[in-house]
């Protein structure tokens, strides 16, 4: 791809520090966005980027921004969510390693559109190294200037605040971010009323994904439709993808949306093909959350067509054939991975998680991580596998926040597209403790749409 | 579940004090409760873990009730609510990290230190626990020790060891 535009000058000896962003260009949207445009005119040229919300919900960025509510006498919070912990995901912590300024910059110019005198950036408290290198680059930022009363004689003030998280999943939900921030239990709350109108100490608030907020500087930089040009269709701009698993290079990549499956995948400039000389059995492709695909699937739609790195592309055939680009955290199982296993140990991660509130998730994660503890262990029933679609079916729309369904779609999808490795699991248990399922049909052919419909 | 050990009065050290005094005032006039989360960090840091006496010392700063900090420190995960070895070793145990070994990783671990997750070594010195998800899984394995939560990637049995007879000298 052309330009990167997060992350061009990541490698530059010392980028981490104030100076050399400084000289590499750094802190120049601050300067065009407080000396030349209106808090405004910052939200338009975001609006017309076209830029979603990289956490994982893509929700258009400009659009959340615009429906702040902005009633007088009451302070208005940016908050960001840096609390990364969609398994699969770890881009932001590589941003905020290794360009922490990239971020405090894009929090500045958002903070100033946001019309925030006040701003928060919410780090899950694990990412302590983290925490320490944004405290000191935000004391660069401040010595230099560029924070605190008056920034750049623009009549400004913003003062820049990290908080730490406590080690829970469901604080990356925004409500429950707040709650957090608030210093109380991470329970969502049920929405509306919307941050936009009442969030942290009940004030109108914006919370934004890190990458999110980072993407604001490039859009600044260059104007809202040069950032638009670039992507597919409503997927404009980069996105940066965590690539873990079975993969000869794992790592965060920057790519262009609309970026094919297949050369993100098998291309020497991304993750360079599968590991060990092993064969590609399934991806998820946009964090445990979103439905798992087989091979043949994920590097094709249901139609035979090439399937992009788009939220449209991933999204085609919805879940009975598709998935969701969601966080980007591309996670590649080969052909010696145990789809059932796999599955229970999502399961487990989200009935940990789960904080409580709604009966369908906290118990419906539990019965399901039970399940699927059986199945994995030799002493399943055949009638166990329809019951995990329906307890999924019955968590799945009924709580507050989305965990419950982010705990609900991995096992629903991961039967609907596996179920033969699971009935083999109870046909055969013997031999499912002694060696995985294998490959089986699962890269080739593609499978025809009625096969996939009749499984559910 | 909280512990209930004999009363032991605490007192904490100023310099901690005025630590949580900075946190603060990153928060509006009367909206101190917001310090709960980096204050409980600070008195793990201190102590190794959050004891009840320390809880009420905390709410007592404050100026809330103790059971708005019991149920903070219940809820977060990071946050021991038993005293743990001097140094906690926590292995990311979820998907991502088992595709490339993180479970022999933590089979390696029970077995070089003779303890099970939870608890602690005869000695004091060593606990450790599986977490999830740390977000690091394009380097996984991977394991965190506190306070600092420094970071160890791509893990080996053999890295492992190493890190384990290098703690071993810092005692």
């Amino acid at each position: 791809m052309a330009r990167k535009l997060l992350l061009e000058n990541i490698n530059v000896p010392g980028i981490h520090t104030f100076d050399v962003y400084r000289q590499n260009g750094g802190y120049r949207a601050v300067e065009k966005a407080l000396k030349t445009m209106t808090p405004d005119s910052v939200v338009e040229e975001v609006k017309t980027s076209g830029l979603r919300g990289r956490g994982g919900a893509g929700f258009p960025t400009g659009m959340k921004w615009s429906f702040l509510a902005k009633p007088e006498g009451r302070e208005r919070y940016l908050v960001c969510n840096a609390d990364e912990s969609e398994p699969g995901t770890f881009k932001d912590r590589y941003l905020m390693t290794h360009i922490p300024h990239l971020l405090i910059e894009g929090m500045i110019v958002a903070s100033f559109a946001l019309g925030a005198k006040t701003s928060y950036i919410y780090v899950r408290g694990e990412m302590m190294p983290q925490i320490r290198i944004l405290e000191r680059a935000i004391a660069e930022a401040k010595n230099a200037g560029f924070l605190g009363k008056n920034i750049l004689g623009s009549g400004y003030d913003l003062e820049l605040y990290v908080q730490p998280g406590g080690g829970a999943y469901i604080c990356g939900e925004e409500t429950a971010l707040i709650e957090s921030l608030e210093g109380k239990r991470g329970n969502p709350r049920i929405k509306p009323p919307f941050p936009a109108i009442s969030g942290v100490w009940a004030c109108p608030t914006v919370v934004n994904n890190v990458e999110t907020i980072a993407a604001v500087v490039p859009i600044i930089n260059d104007g809202g439709e040069e950032y638009s040009k670039i992507g597919n269709g409503r997927s404009t701009g980069t996105k940066l993808i965590s690539a873990s698993g079975n993969l000869n290079k794992p790592g965060v990549y920057e790519i262009e949306l609309g970026l094919p499956v297949e050369e993100f995948i098998y291309s020497e400039e991304y993750c360079g093909g599968i590991a060990n000389g092993k064969r590609l059995k399934a991806v998820v492709a946009g964090g445990s959350s979103v439905p798992i695909l087989p091979a043949n699937l994920i590097l094709k739609t249901i139609n035979g067509q090439p399937r992009l790195m788009s939220y449209e592309s991933l999204s085609d055939g919805g879940f009975q054939t598709g998935s969701m680009l969601g966080s980007g955290g591309f996670i590649a199982f080969d052909e010696d991975q145990c789809i059932v296993r796999n599955t229970w140990n999502f399961s487990r991660f989200y009935h940990h998680e789960s904080c409580g509130q709604c009966s369908p998730c906290r118990e419906g994660t539990g019965w399901m991580e039970k399940v699927l503890h059986s199945l994995e262990s030799g002493h399943g029933k055949m009638s166990d596998i329809d019951l995990l679609v329906d307890v999924s079916k019955k968590i799945e729309g009924n709580t507050i926040c989305p965990l419950g369904d982010a705990a609900a779609w991995p096992v629903a999808s991961a039967i609907r597209h596996f179920r033969d490795e699971f009935e083999w699991h109870v046909t055969n248990p013997k031999e499912a403790m002694e060696h995985n399922y294998g490959l089986a049909k699962y890269a080739d052919p593609l499978p025809k749409l009625e096969e996939v419909a009749s499984q559910n | 579940m909280l512990s209930v050990t004999e009363h032991k009065e605490i007192e904490f050290s100023a310099d901690l004090i005025s630590k949580f005094e900075e946190i603060v005032t990153r928060y509006p006039e009367g909206k101190q409760k917001s310090a709960l989360l980096p204050v409980l960090h600070l008195v793990q840091a201190e102590y190794g873990w959050v004891s009840p006496e320390a809880m009420e010392k905390v709410a007592e700063f404050l100026q809330i009730q103790a059971i708005e900090v019991y149920e903070v420190a219940t809820f977060y995960t990071m946050f021991f609510l038993r005293p743990q070895g001097k140094f906690v070793l926590e292995v990311c145990r979820t998907g991502p990290c088992c595709l490339v070994g993180a479970e022999k990783i933590m089979t390696h671990i029970e077995k070089t230190l003779g303890v099970k997750e939870g608890e602690v070594t005869a000695d004091g010195n060593f606990s450790w626990r599986g977490v999830e998800c740390l977000a690091a899984c394009g380097m996984a394995p991977v394991l965190q020790i506190g306070p600092e939560y420094t970071f160890y990637e791509n893990l080996t049995e053999e890295s492992v060891d190493k890190l384990i007879e290098s703690l071993k000298n810092k005692i």
